[in-house]
């Protein structure tokens, strides 16, 4: 019998969300460990195989000097290497120090800030190193993760469309809030994978997987500001989880005066 | 003694990474250190200039683990600033929500975090293949929570229709009824899992703490209630801060906490238990018994017993509240920002998890303060590591190791809530 692959789980800056999707396919979860071999997945195993590994799923920012040498090792034992989530592929909700001051940041949280070793800005594995993959989402959807690591195994690209939310309203049938409720939904910019899951829920997309390939952001926001929202709000609403995510980032500081 | 040095470079099965030391010198402990190196993410320092709308998204985010811990009390933090009145109904539903988080969480602590610690295995996968049943119970039982969340919050990890004032969306009692035949099974899985859980063997290891819960006058608390301890503390939330401090140590990006004048303390389903045993049904109070537990557990091993009692109190709060649920006329309360200083706590799986704002009359964040249980806990974990390698220093470094470990796994902490980055490295000389 052919030897499994060995899939290493990574983790950075991050909630630990992303990886905990995996151990959230409870129906899948023992068949996954079934065709692959589980080689280094601290959160859920002491046992630790070392490298090379055929898969490495990496989630979460590099923030510290440490760790901006950690992904190197990471990415030369890695024969693929996938980045998940909105850390690993945009920077993550900490990128919003990347518009301060981070003496600044560390000073509000901390008493004795000296003890703290940080970098300056929140980047993604992208910034860093090859990625031969990013799975985006904040959190990611399990059910995209299952068709990526069913891809690799097949050695196929893992089917993720890059098209926008409103795509995935329309074929739910969900009312466009847009229309019917009035802004701020960022569906049109933002990439499908949730299914539609806040316009569903009553509410406007707020941005979890980052913007769409090829978004309009600069169409939309003279339209909103026409009617009536703050560039404040503007900025805001574009800087949230993916905050530096590039589509994202221009746009929000195109409103910052 | 010849002098060595003993390390693990990752602590496996805790939620975030982290390190600790041990320092043995003539047969005494002279230091434990847990050390918690999680690249800090500021997020105090980021809610600065936000809406009080975007406090429980960009709280969730903390920590995919117990995000609606985070969620909850950040909207109660908003709703006592600006003086709005939750309906019952939809407190009803936060309850519910809750109840998921704390069955989804527990199962994953007890059994695929912890369980392995007993029974002698690196991870629940590995213990599936003799243990097939308890596996496959295990993930069932975790997914029923994950379902509650999908259901009330619209997915598991950072729920979405969480609003300070209520919901986005509220399910029809119809919906509601889909979930009980499994939260049944359910129930059924957590009297199994209590069983299980007390016939793993568990040292003995009784130790005198202060602890820290909240308390409500009716409910086994989650959501809201005075803050109290077995040693005299009975406070409202909004007092928090004259009475508890956290510090900030070299070895450590979490800050510790402490109760003024005390020290350490402890918080979790091992405190919620012993200050609110009274607070239980008398069913569930009969099987804590049955399982060998009696209404005070000074005993951190056990922690895995109580969480196992607990799942089985969120099983059957859930089919209550489901049962009693009429859905509320309106999803959410109006809510008008004022400048105000609001703070709100609940229980999170692992404690009391307590959120400040002071707000202006926009309702934009001017400041926040955030405590989450694994910092509260740093400073216990710490002096149990002690107590415990002082009990008998001349064991081997692999024993005293898996000891220390599943120590701090006692305390299911998540570093990724305090920070983190876990360690190993026990130094005798």
């Amino acid at each position: 019998m052919a030897r499994k692959p060995k899939l290493a789980v990574w983790k950075f800056a991050s909630c630990d969300g992303c990886q905990l999707s995996l151990l959230d396919c409870e129906d899948e979860l023992l068949a996954v460990a079934g065709a692959v071999d589980i080689a280094n997945f601290a959160e859920a195993s002491s046992a630790i195989t070392k490298g090379p590994y055929d898969l490495s799923l990496v989630e979460g920012s590099i923030t510290t000097p440490h760790d901006a040498e950690r992904i190197h090792g990471i990415r030369r034992s890695s024969k693929v290497l996938i980045s998940i989530g909105a850390c690993a592929t945009a920077g993550g909700i900490q990128a919003l120090r990347n518009f301060k001051n981070v003496k600044e940041f560390t000073s509000i949280v901390y008493t004795s800030p000296g003890y703290i070793d940080t970098l300056a800005k929140s980047t993604a594995i992208s910034d860093h190193v090859k990625v031969d993959f990013e799975l985006r989402g904040c959190p990611i959807s399990k059910l995209q993760l299952l068709e990526v690591l069913g891809a690799f195994l097949q050695g196929k690209k893992p089917n993720i469309p890059s098209y926008s939310v409103c795509v995935e309203c329309k074929r739910r049938g969900v009312v466009c809030g847009l229309v019917a409720f009035g802004p701020p939904c960022l569906g049109p910019v933002t990439q499908a994978g949730c299914n539609a899951l806040c316009p569903s829920y009553h509410r406007g997309c707020f941005g979890c997987y980052g913007p769409k390939e090829t978004p309009n952001t600069s169409s939309l926001s003279p339209s909103w500001l026409r009617n009536g929202m703050t560039p404040e709000e503007l900025v805001r609403l574009f800087r949230s989880f993916n905050a530096d995510a590039d589509a994202f980032r221009k746009e929000s500081e195109s409103h910052e005066k | 003694m010849k002098s060595r040095t003993v390390k693990v470079d990752y602590m496996a099965r805790v939620e975030g990474e982290g390190a600790f030391a041990v320092k043995i010198a003539k047969g005494k402990v002279v230091d434990a250190k847990l050390k918690i190196f999680e690249p800090p993410r500021f997020f105090e320092a980021l809610l600065r200039g936000r809406l009080y709308a975007e406090a429980p998204d960009i709280t969730a985010r903390i920590c995919g683990i117990c995000p609606v811990a985070y969620q909850m009390s950040s909207v109660q933090a908003m709703e006592s600033a600006f003086g709005v009145k939750i309906d019952p109904q939809v407190r009803a539903l936060r309850r519910l929500l809750y109840c998921g988080e704390w069955i989804e969480s527990h199962a994953l602590h007890i059994y695929l975090l912890h369980a392995p610690d007993f029974l002698g295995y690196d991870d629940a996968i590995r213990m599936a293949k003799d243990h097939p049943e308890t596996v496959t119970r295990a993930l069932q039982l975790k997914k029923i929570g994950n379902d509650v969340m999908i259901l009330v919050g619209g997915r598991e990890i950072h729920p979405i229709n969480v609003k300070v004032g209520g919901f986005y969306k509220i399910p029809t009692k119809q919906e509601l009824f889909g979930l009980v035949d499994r939260l049944k099974w359910a129930r059924d899985a957590s009297l199994e899992t209590i069983r299980f859980t007390a016939s793993l063997p568990l040292p003995e290891f009784e130790q005198d703490y202060e602890f820290v819960s909240l308390r409500h006058p009716e409910e086994y608390p989650i959501l809201d209630g005075r803050l109290v301890s077995n040693k005299g503390l009975d406070i409202p939330v909004a007092d928090y801060e004259h009475h508890f401090a956290e510090e900030h140590v070299a070895h450590s990006n979490a800050l510790h906490s402490t109760i003024k004048g005390r020290g350490m303390y402890f918080v979790g389903p091992i405190a919620r238990y012993n200050l609110n045993f009274a607070r239980l049904p008398a069913t569930i109070q009969a099987e804590a018994r049955s399982a060998g537990l009696s209404k005070e557990c000074r005993n951190p091993f056990k922690g895995i017993v109580v969480r196992a009692v607990e799942t089985l109190y969120a099983c059957e709060e859930a089919l209550r509240l489901i049962s009693a649920y009429e859905p509320p006329g309106q999803a959410a309360a109006a809510v008008e920002p004022r400048a105000s200083i609001g703070s709100g706590c609940s229980e999170a799986p692992r404690g009391i998890l307590y959120h400040r704002y002071k707000l202006d009359a926009k309702g934009i964040i001017l400041d926040a303060k955030i405590v989450p249980p694994t910092s509260q806990n740093l400073k216990t974990i710490e002096s149990d590591l002690r107590r415990f390698v002082e009990q008998d220093t001349s064991l081997p470094d692999d024993k005293i190791r898996s000891g220390c470990e599943t120590i701090i796994r006692n305390y299911d902490p998540c570093i990724s809530c305090a920070t983190h980055f876990l360690k190993m490295d026990i130094r005798r000389e």
